[in-house]
């Protein structure tokens, strides 16, 4: 079956709330990227070549590809903590480095990388005060992040006393609090269990429709890509390129039901099948 | 910005409270057993009193000698906290250094070991001859023995962020003072009052044997003194008092821990 290349210019006509949305840009996009790893004891490592990807204006997308292909490389990108040795990352239509000085984005890794000795309250207002916002004009926008994940009353809480699928909701509402255009998410609930995994997927997709955030989710959960993206990107082996995309015809808003549908799981044997050709 | 970690309605606290008291009894009943059998042996061997006294002649004697021990006390808190003091400091910033410049770390690293590795009781008279024979030595021997430990756990403190937590901040657009102010420095606290519990005992240690070297006061000179004049009861007084004084600043440190890093101390013990 052949993979439609997904046009994604009519899924980015979203209106953002916020009302800054430029319609039809690209939020993300990697143009024929090249990155080496210089050698570290044996040969060097190429973990991209001629990556060509881009994600829509409020376009939810998700990579999924074999382990260790590089696709954490790709966010570290658009961050700006690697640069590619040829071809052009553009996000926001500048540079990463600029986008994130000027903090359009934010990030949710797999380890939600609290900071133990603060708060649940602290923590997610780590990206505000980082960015020399007062403690007072912190509280209203850190209180709002913390009810849009359903943290409510666990506010004093220490990152110890929470429970994974907990822990991960504040590593969200700590991206959520500086109203990012952006998010990039590296495998986030793949380290809680199924149902909670189930919940979360809900949440962040009630998130995503009140931000109108554009996002580019890595994960090795096909299932997980296909009820969450617009579109599913599969990505090659070491070095990764894009192999195939796949747009994702499903309704918004998406029920918890759509995940033993017949559809789905149709979507999913068929991106399976690629994914099983891109890891060959 | 660490007082800003509190806890506010642990449920453990209680149970934590009574389970340190706890410990607290069981620990007293240990110190009382040996002190309980020291006595009965003294007196069922009857052993000489120069060989060894029995607590009750010991404690007796620090009775006795009450102002004395209180006015050699007095110089010998003085170093352990001067030298201490200084001692972490240092340790510290090098350490701090140390994160931001690793080809300073692998430079000095060497150099500090080497510092570590020479005898104490070889270079005291040495100070002497540099510093004189008042403080200056005796801080100076407290704070080099406070330094190493410091310098090697802080090294490895400031080095214990996850890099997630680094490669966030660097995606929050963070700068090298945030990081280590919001950072590094809060994740180093359990390695610093790790190395603090031993430099707290150590260096007044080390007060007490610059003073042995040459003094004319402290803990260190009296217990010389009370040797060369077969003072036996002394001498072991003034060791009860030196090891109450390392005892008491030991239990000075866990006080602050549990002030400063509330979120580790109580799986720390």
């Amino acid at each position: 079956m052949n993979p439609r290349v997904g046009n994604h210019s009519q899924l980015s006509g979203y209106e953002r709330s916020g009302g800054h949305a430029i319609p039809s840009r690209d939020a993300l996009q990697f143009r024929d990227c090249y990155l080496t790893f210089p050698p570290k004891g044996g040969r060097e490592v190429q973990a991209v070549a001629g990556l060509t990807l881009s994600v829509g204006d409020g376009e939810f997308v998700a990579i999924v590809g074999p382990s260790g292909c590089g696709k954490s490389t790709a966010l570290r990108l658009v961050t700006g903590l690697l640069v590619p040795d040829r071809g052009e990352v553009t996000v926001l239509g500048t540079s990463p480095d600029q986008a994130r000085r000027k903090r359009l984005g934010g990030v949710v890794f797999q380890d939600p990388a609290l900071l133990p000795w603060r708060t649940v309250r602290e923590n997610v207002g780590l990206p505000l005060e980082v960015a020399g916002v007062s403690r007072s004009n912190r509280s209203e926008p850190v209180d709002r992040a913390i009810s849009q994940v359903g943290l409510s009353g666990f506010e004093d809480s220490l990152p110890d006393q929470l429970s994974g699928g907990m822990r991960q909701r504040c590593a969200l509402a700590r991206c959520l609090t500086s109203e990012p255009r952006f998010i990039l998410m590296d495998e986030p609930f793949s380290a809680v269990d199924e149902l909670t995994r189930d919940r979360l997927n809900i949440e962040l997709l009630n998130v995503w429709a009140r931000t109108r955030a554009a996002i580019l989710f890595v994960t090795h959960s096909i299932e997980e890509a296909v009820f969450l993206a617009d579109r599913v990107v599969v990505v090659s082996r070491r070095p990764a390129r894009v192999v195939s995309e796949f747009p994702i015809p499903l309704v918004r808003p998406r029920p918890l039901s759509l995940k033993r549908d017949p559809e789905t799981f149709n979507i999913v044997s068929r991106i399976r099948l690629a994914l099983e050709e891109a890891s060959r | 910005m660490i007082g800003e970690a509190r806890i506010p309605d642990r449920p453990t606290s209680r149970t934590t409270i009574r389970r340190a008291f706890g410990r607290a009894i069981v620990s007293m009943v240990g110190l009382g057993a040996v002190l309980l059998a020291w006595e009965a042996s003294v007196s069922l061997w009857s052993i000489p009193l120069y060989v060894l006294p029995a607590p009750t002649v010991i404690a007796l004697q620090i009775e006795r000698d009450w102002a004395l021990l209180a006015r050699h006390l007095q110089p010998t808190l003085l170093e352990a906290v001067g030298g201490f003091v200084i001692g972490n400091l240092i340790a510290t910033g090098l350490a701090a250094t140390f994160v931001y410049a690793p080809p300073l770390s692998r430079m000095l690293y060497p150099v500090a070991i080497g510092l570590r590795t020479i005898p104490i009781v070889a270079i005291t008279p040495l100070l002497v001859v540099w510093l004189g024979n008042g403080y200056a030595p005796k801080i100076a021997i407290a704070a080099l023995i406070s330094f190493f430990p410091t310098l090697v756990n802080m090294s490895r403190g400031f080095a214990s962020p996850s890099p997630d937590q680094l490669e966030l901040m660097h995606a929050l657009a963070a700068s090298h003072w945030q990081v280590f102010r919001l950072v590094r420095w809060p994740a180093s606290l359990p390695y610093l009052f790790a190395s603090l519990k031993i430099a707290a005992t150590s260096s007044v240690l080390g007060a007490i044997v610059a003073e042995w070297i040459g003094s004319d006061r402290g803990l260190g000179y009296l217990i010389v003194a009370a040797t060369f004049e077969y003072r036996v009861a002394r001498l072991w007084a003034t060791i009860a008092v030196s090891t109450a004084l390392a005892l008491a600043a030991f239990l000075t440190v866990v006080a602050f821990e549990r002030l400063a890093i509330p979120w580790r101390s109580e799986d720390h013990e």
